[in-house]
């Protein structure tokens, strides 16, 4: 390659559209009873169904449509009233009929969107469609045998298709977080990438900049982390760049992703890919969305990240940062919501916030736990920030009080009575104090009024130490003005 | 003797202690040994079965508990009813050695009504074919004359209850797989609405056309097997959640002021002299008895054949997909997977098998879909038109059953000559109807012609009630099959 990749960047677009494959959290199968725990023994959660038996026939888990609807109606998507299932063929062992049930011509969803924010700037990503389907199971080669395990086949997925307008790597990376974010925000999938949860294939090509026709097109598979994405698409670009930069054609085929290696290697051509013999399964009537069901689903559905991000700005003032490390995470928000809903006052959002962020997830960081293992419930954490915002404590005797609570679980304001550590607001009362120290140091107090401004933090100091540091440093430093005269 | 006694009368008998469950059960398995080595009808006998359901009833029977409607009556399966612990083949080599683990719901239906199930019986492979001839295991006969075939696909249950060797059998139909060997042999044969009968445990031939239903001796029999068999089940979701009236109820209220219609179409087809004559007189004998007889129109008949022969090997091909020797049946010795799957599909299905199955993954290949399948459909809610237009009008359709009477081995060696013989009784499954075959007299050769009714959904109780006047009339009455005995 004679030319960096930078450079072929100026010259050249890449297009991307993912195809990413959520398991949807169901107890049962969609399409039979068997359970869909992770990490049984082989085997275990299998029925003649799951088993592609003779005789056995699909029954669609009502569950799977109302979580796929979820996901359907945070996307903005127009949802089919009627759709269809429909039967998808291959042979491998892995697939035990033979066939995939899955959604063909008659998608549950399609022209959705999702929105992500690369680099500061919106970027709404259009999507082609959702639709369910069932997984398959794995198969797992030792040496000359290969074993099957079709624990996971039958598990309920939806497969979310974009439409081919990602441009960069680090959007393909922010496409997938924001779509996990969403899946776990909805709570219709844990989407444990690890556990196979989440998984995405790519589409990658390459166009010169102003050109409509999109070029030939490679599908990654096998990009199973928001790491592995960004490599293996960034890695897909270089490859098919360096290929056009030298005059040659992409070629269309399958390539597997190998995160060891970090490279890609070819899977399968264009000639050797599948011809699927889609056709709706006679086995299953068609799926009807009525309104009574998208009804409910509208009613139970969760305030969307989006609109939470708007609403913390709007209502509480959070800047933009903190507003979206709040709606990172469902837990976080509703941590922060619970807490703000507690102690509802002026500017409590803010002060949440900034102890949430800095004192509460310093401190479960720490400890490795997240923010639904916190040993200190929200309540408690906002009775704390009303402590401090009253005046009640100083932010100082805050913190401490902080680590207290959160180490044995007590309430702020019974360790603040415990200790006596109320902050002394009562001017009459400091009043005594700043006289007595003033009078105390009378030398410092001839230098400080000769012009030595440094001495001043000498008297807040004095005040601190005889109050315990109880003294409100706002009156004390208010009263040291008026006692020393300037 | 025992044999030929009627469903209603068996389980009479039984529950009055005239005839132990035991003993029943021991004349049936001697009748099976003494017949069935020339019939072929049974694949397998499931002798412990059979004998534990016996002392099950006796037991029952003796402590006063209530019997089921069909208690002690001995019933057989097609062998593409999944029976638990019973070895199921669907008549292919690629099931052999299976033992399911599971009942079908007819299955576990008619064992909660009692029956006695004795065993499974033969059939063309996957039942795909007229004549049983297709089956991979053995040649089933036509009890009334052993050079003929039974019909098919459900020959050997057919051909148990014609000779005798149970009081009733179920079949299962999906393009006259019931109604025509039950045309062949002399018995009734009920294909009910489509969704009327739960699939789950069927091995499935053509998803959207397969329907249980029960072969028997007479038109009352029908009714009380249909009776257990049919209603909603959870487990199939075609299932219709419809209920369940009582069949046998009103049978011989009689036809009067009843419209037959006689669908042109059908009749301007090539049928045997014999069987045209048979169905005249039963035109006579239920004109006699107060019905009136229209002719009706089915203008797009003619086009059921080769709908149904795009849409029947396209899901084939589909559901046999699942046979491919990885998790139960027979596999094959094999270098590589690919391998694996060539020589366990090659060696373990059939011909005719392998045919409908090539035919299908062509119809479905991708760019074909249009042309085939979805096409075929179309003409699929035109033949279903046809027939709401025609059942607006009469309250029953009378045919042939076939065109000709049962054949001998061998005389239909190309696929499409085999594919006639149901030209009758196809369009019933495209629409979904019910249809009920009935004997209606016997041609010069002796050899029994059916009478074919098909009604509207869920109209099965119609069905019977005309069949019960043709049986009376012009049916078989004590003539018995004398080819084997």
């Amino acid at each position: 390659m004679t030319r960096p990749v930078s450079a072929l960047l100026e010259e050249w677009e890449p297009v991307i559209g993912l195809e990413v494959h959520v398991q949807l959290a169901t107890k049962s199968k969609a399409f039979s009873p068997s359970a869909t725990t992770f990490g049984e023994p082989p085997n275990s959660l299998t029925d003649p169904l799951v088993l592609g038996m003779p005789g056995t026939l699909p029954v669609f888990n009502r569950t799977a449509l109302e979580l796929a609807l979820r996901l359907g109606v945070a996307t903005s998507s127009q949802i089919r009233a009627k759709s269809r299932f429909a039967r998808k063929h291959y042979f491998y062992p892995d697939l035990p009929k033979g066939y995939q049930i899955s959604q063909y011509d008659e998608p549950l969803c399609e022209h959705g969107h999702l929105d992500l924010i690369v680099g500061g700037v919106l970027k709404r990503v259009k999507l082609t469609r959702i639709h369910l389907e069932e997984d398959a199971g794995k198969n797992t080669h030792v040496g000359a045998v290969s074993h099957v395990d079709l624990n996971r086949a039958g598990i309920p997925l939806v497969e979310v298709v974009s439409e081919p307008m990602i441009t960069s790597a680090e959007e393909a990376a922010e496409f997938m977080r924001s779509l996990h974010r969403l899946v776990r925000w909805l709570e219709i999938s844990e989407a444990d990438m690890e556990k196979g949860q989440l998984r995405c294939d790519a589409n990658v090509s390459v166009r010169l900049r102003g050109e409509d026709r999109l070029g030939t097109r490679t599908e990654l598979k096998n990009i199973n982390s928001f790491r592995f994405v960004q490599n293996a698409v960034d890695h897909e670009i270089a490859r098919q760049l360096r290929i056009v930069d030298s005059g040659g054609r992409i070629e269309r085929e399958t390539r597997l992703w190998d995160a060891d290696a970090g490279q890609s290697a070819p899977m399968r051509s264009k000639e050797e890919a599948n011809d699927y013999r889609y056709f709706p399964d006679p086995d299953l009537p068609p799926l009807v969305v009525d309104a009574e069901l998208m009804g409910g689903i509208l009613r139970t559905l969760p305030e969307l990240p989006g609109a939470r991000f708007e609403r913390y700005q709007k209502e509480h003032g959070l800047s933009p940062d903190d507003a979206r490390t709040l709606v990172s995470d469902r837990a976080l928000a509703d941590y922060f919501d619970a807490a703000c809903t507690a102690h509802p006052g002026e500017r409590s959002g803010r002060m949440i916030a900034n102890w949430m962020l800095t004192e509460l997830l310093g401190a479960l960081n720490a400890d490795g736990k997240d923010i639904a293992q916190s040993p200190m419930p929200a309540a408690m954490l906002s009775a704390l920030v009303v402590l401090v915002e009253s005046g009640t404590i100083s932010g100082k005797i805050g913190k401490e009080i902080f680590t207290e609570s959160y180490a044995s679980g007590e309430a702020p304001l019974a360790i603040v009575e415990r200790r006596g550590v109320q902050q002394i607001s009562d001017e009459a009362a400091l009043w005594e104090v700043v006289d007595r120290v003033v009078k105390a140091n009378p030398k410092q107090a001839e230098g400080y009024a000769s012009g030595k401004d440094g001495l001043f933090g000498f008297f807040v100091g004095a005040v601190m130490k005889e109050t315990q540091g109880r003294a409100n440093p706002i009156i004390t430093s208010d009263l040291l003005h008026k006692r020393l005269g300037r | 003797m025992s044999e030929f006694w009627t469903v209603a009368e068996t389980a009479r008998r039984v529950a009055a202690g005239e005839l132990t469950a035991y003993r029943l059960v021991e004349n049936v398995l001697t009748r099976i040994r003494n017949v069935d080595r020339e019939l072929g009808a049974f694949l397998e006998i499931d002798l412990d079965g059979a004998r534990n359901a016996a002392s099950e009833i006796e037991r029952r029977r003796t402590s006063g508990e209530p019997l089921g409607p069909l208690a002690g009556v001995p019933i057989a399966l097609k062998d593409n009813l999944v029976t638990k612990g019973v070895a199921t083949t669907a008549g292919s080599k690629i099931l052999k050695g299976w033992i399911p683990p599971y009942d079908a719901t007819v299955v576990e239906k008619l064992r909660a009504a009692g029956a006695i199930l004795v065993g499974k019986t033969n059939l063309d492979e996957f039942g795909m074919g007229s004549s049983t001839e297709r089956s991979s295991y053995r040649k089933t006969r036509n009890p009334w004359d052993a050079s003929r075939v039974p019909g098919g696909s459900s020959g050997g249950s057919a051909a148990a209850v014609a000779a005798g060797l149970c009081a009733a059998s179920l079949g299962t139909d999906t393009g006259g797989s019931i109604r025509q060997p039950a045309a062949f042999t002399g018995v009734v044969g009920l294909k009910p609405t489509y969704g009327r009968v739960s699939r789950w445990g069927v091995v499935a031939f053509a998803s959207s056309l397969d329907q249980v239903g029960p072969l028997t001796r007479t038109v009352a029999d029908a009714a009380l097997v249909l009776q257990a068999i049919a209603g909603h089940d959870p487990r199939d979701a075609t299932s219709l959640n419809a209920p369940v009236p009582s069949y046998s109820e009103g049978l011989d209220r009689g036809i009067a002021g009843m419209t037959i219609g006689l669908p042109s179409e059908y009749f301007n087809h090539a049928i045997d002299a014999d069987v045209r004559a048979a169905i005249e007189r039963t035109m006579t004998a239920l004109k006699d008895k107060g019905a009136k007889l229209v002719e009706v129109s089915l203008p797009h008949a003619e086009l059921a054949l080769p709908a149904y022969y795009i849409i029947a090997p396209a899901e084939a091909s589909s559901n046999l997909a699942r046979y491919d020797g990885i998790r139960y049946g027979k596999r094959a010795e094999a270098q590589d997977l690919l391998d694996l799957y060539r020589k366990t599909r090659g060696a373990g299905f059939g011909p005719e098998v392998k045919r409908r199955i090539m035919l299908g993954t062509y119809t479905l290949r991708s760019g074909y879909y249009d042309a085939y399948y979805k096409k075929a459909q179309q003409v699929r809610a035109l033949i279903k038109r046809d027939f709401d237009e025609a059942f607006a009008k009469v309250d029953v359709i009378l045919t042939p059953t076939t065109p000709t009477a049962a054949f001998r081995f061998g005389a239909k060696v190309e696929p499409l000559d085999m594919y006639l013989a149901d030209v009758f009784t196809l369009s019933c499954n495209l629409a979904g109807l019910p249809g009920l075959s009935v004997p209606c007299g016997l041609t010069a050769e002796g050899l029994p012609v059916g009478a074919q009714l098909l009604g509207r959904p869920l109209d099965e109780a119609t069905l019977l009630r005309v069949g019960a006047v043709i049986e009376a009339t012009v049916g078989l009455g004590e003539r018995r099959p004398g080819g084997i005995t």
